[in-house]
């Protein structure tokens, strides 16, 4: 298979990446490790007439703790990237085994958490977590830059706030009183596969009470989504496994998920029962894993 | 910016530096061109296979910068002043890598099409984890679909390369 023609840029910074933008308007997209927008022009989904390569941004390549601010991530930070870290496995490892199930050894070596992100597919690893650990996500365009919650950038299936101009730029995950976090996905296969399923929790646990929970959901809904009736409900309760259980009813209650060719709606429902449950257990009693 | 001259048609071809297998090979590509494109039709390096060409089975597999990647999902473009290794970057000469000679002990092979991409995989695999479990091994391979489904004498033959180089 081969591509059609286009116009190639490999600006140098940031500035200049959105000023294409700006020029090109709609006929333009982003390329950073390809893995989505190839197989899109492959299957001519798309034909952008212009692909910014954004290569060059090495600001973009970093992980890093910034006192009062958080873990900061790079947009061009792979999966393996996030997988591998040392940082991130000594903080929150919830977020970087979410990224080590994501597809196979090759596509992680190239597929970003930008372009994870940015393409909003429903199904995507790395948003529920992220947002269930309060991620905020940074935008940049030719007037300036705006910081936001995660779940708030995703606005329906492969849409977002981003406007033309627009790119991520990092993701921030907060210090955090959450004691633990955990992400479990379901798959068809062990590797390779979209997730049917994917939940993620946060918790802040103290003297086997619960004092705060966030619950994101992906794959069930046009977005990743917040379980907010579930959070509630755990705030304040006492550890039990009957808490939990109703949890995970609750959660399922809050889904809306599709019947398409991996699952139905109903088998989505239930996995998002067992998995709220599960995952939660872990968080409490494994801390970020 | 990368640098390009603009041929007669008006079409821009870009300059592209990169050391692939050891040697520093500078070319013109169209943007449009792929990895896998650039090394089998450019360079005549045609151990790398084309499988799907859409990043699922692993035939195209080459390391960049030592990973594995798809070549199917790279522009040439994207690799100026990167480092590339193909199949036929991983003997020694005559000498073949100890992952090739268990692939030959082991039978770790039918038809062959998938190897080109087992063998980088697994030698990328080796060269950051030198004793791999088998479920390592099964990881790193994940992305490489063998369609004669030969994946018992494949993980042998990793596994088995990782003892002989241990010694």
């Amino acid at each position: 298979m081969y591509l059609p023609d286009f116009e190639y840029y490999a600006p140098e910074s940031i500035a200049e990446t959105c000023q294409l933008l700006s020029q090109f308007g709609p006929r333009a997209k982003v390329i950073a490790g390809g893995s989505d927008i190839i197989v899109k022009m492959k299957k001519e989904v798309l034909a952008p007439e212009v692909l910014v390569s954004i290569k060059n941004l090495a600001e973009l390549k970093k992980i890093e703790y910034v006192p009062g601010k958080g873990v900061v991530v790079g947009a061009r930070v792979t999966h393996n990237d996030l997988y591998k870290s040392k940082l991130l496995a000594e903080k929150y490892a919830s977020v970087s085994n979410a990224a080590g199930q994501m597809a196979d050894n090759q596509v992680r070596n190239i597929g970003t958490l930008g372009g994870n992100i940015s393409n909003a597919v429903p199904s995507a690893d790395l948003p529920p977590i992220f947002i269930a650990l309060n991620a905020t996500v940074k935008l940049e365009g030719v007037n300036g830059e705006r910081t936001m919650p995660l779940e708030d950038l995703f606005t329906g299936p492969g849409k977002t706030v981003l406007a033309q101009d627009e790119i991520i730029t990092e993701v921030v995950i907060p210090d955090q009183k959450m004691t633990g976090s955990n992400y479990i996905k379901f798959g068809l296969r062990k590797s390779g596969a979209l997730a049917v399923v994917g939940v993620a929790v946060a918790v802040e646990v103290e003297n086997n009470v619960i004092k705060d929970a966030r619950v994101a959901l992906g794959a069930v809904a046009a977005t990743p989504v917040r379980a907010k009736k579930t959070e509630e409900f755990l705030k304040g309760k006492t550890v039990t496994d009957e808490l939990l259980a109703e949890a995970g009813v609750i959660a399922s209650g809050e889904c809306k998920p599709i019947s398409d060719i991996r699952a139905s709606a109903e088998y989505r429902t239930d996995l998002v029962r067992v998995f709220t449950k599960r995952a939660l257990r872990k968080a409490i009693d494994e801390g970020h894993v | 910016m990368s640098n390009f001259i603009v041929d007669k048609s008006g079409i821009k071809r870009y300059l592209v530096s990169v050391k692939i297998n050891g040697s520093e090979y500078t070319r013109v590509v169209k943007a449009n061109t792929l990895l896998v494109n650039f090394l089998r039709e450019d360079l005549d390096l045609i151990g790398t296979k084309k499988g799907c060409e859409l990043g699922d089975c692993g035939c195209c597999t080459v390391m960049l910068d030592g990973k594995p990647v798809n070549s199917c999902l790279v522009l040439a473009v994207d690799v100026d002043g990167r480092e590339v290794t193909t199949i036929e970057g991983i003997a020694n000469g005559e000498e073949l890598d100890i992952v090739q000679e268990k692939f030959i002990e082991h039978a770790a092979y039918q038809c062959g099409y998938c190897t080109s991409g087992m063998i980088i995989s697994s030698r990328a695999l080796l060269n950051e984890n030198p004793s791999p479990t088998e479920h390592e091994v099964r990881e790193a391979i994940a992305g490489n679909l063998c369609r004669c489904t030969g994946y018992v004498n494949i993980v042998e033959a990793v596994l088995a390369a990782a003892e002989a180089e241990k010694k």
